[in-house]
């Protein structure tokens, strides 16, 4: 899974780009934990356009995230989810708990 | 239902096989001539059943797990996922949302993922023995005429 930042002030937006399962959702977690510590950011921005493939464990990533945020009085949401991902997203109820466009 | 045919693919309860399964069972449901949409679906049922075996049968271990795939009368793809791992006590709870067993990086969305992807999902397990997911869904039929 590759991980791209773009940051503007207090506003940290991660590009993911990859499949993500099981596989690399651990690692992911501890790369997006880092960041969320050593950035700091009040708005946190998950860009999910290249992500090609999620299952479930995409969710556990995001929750793991707005737990962080919400830990750091921040905020997070979810941007350009392709079909599939968003298939998934929505079957776990996510856009009731985190903005997603 | 007799199948029309099948394929039976076993290997390592290897989290770097997740992949390889989900794009073998794309591979297989190809001939249904799926939609996007489908094959979308196919892909993550798939996952999320591996995912499981992987994760929660075989927790300190490598083990087998077997693949079947099985195309049915009528446009349906089977496909059952079997493991000889530790089984599931409570078959009923774990198909609850949320409930999870695992840790941080699991939701406890599996079976519910499994269930609204699918059309059928059935669970077989025995503690000490193993677990067999099996899992329906029938492939739309396109119109073919000028192909």
């Amino acid at each position: 899974m590759k991980l791209q930042t773009k940051r503007e002030g207090r506003s940290l937006e991660v590009l993911l780009e990859g499949e993500l399962d099981h596989h690399g959702a651990k690692g992911l977690m501890q790369r997006l934990d880092q960041l969320i510590e050593t950035e700091l950011p009040l708005h946190l921005t998950l860009d999910f356009s290249g992500i090609s493939f999620m299952d479930s464990s995409g969710i556990a990533v995001v929750m793991r995230c707005r737990q962080r945020m919400r830990e750091a009085g921040g905020h997070i949401r979810l941007c350009k989810a392709g079909p599939q991902p968003r298939k998934v997203l929505e079957a776990a109820g996510i856009q009731r708990m985190v903005e997603m466009e | 239902m007799k199948a029309e045919n099948y394929v039976v693919l076993e290997f390592l309860s290897r989290s770097s096989n997740e992949s390889f399964a989900r794009m073998a069972a794309a591979g297989f449901a190809a001939q249904l001539d799926p939609t996007l949409d489908e094959l979308g679906d196919i892909k993550t049922a798939v996952s999320e059943a591996v995912t499981n075996a992987i994760v929660h049968a075989y927790p300190d271990q490598l083990g087998k797990i077997c693949m079947k795939m099985k195309i049915l009368e009528d446009h349906v793809l089977e496909i059952s996922i079997r493991d000889w791992g530790c089984g599931i006590a409570d078959v009923e709870r774990a198909r609850e949302p949320l409930f999870t067993t695992g840790g941080e990086e699991r939701s406890g969305m599996g079976f519910t993922i499994m269930e609204s992807f699918t059309d059928r999902l059935r669970v077989k397990s025995a503690v000490g023995k193993g677990t067999t997911v099996s899992m329906r869904k029938r492939i739309s039929q396109r119109l073919t005429g000028l192909r």
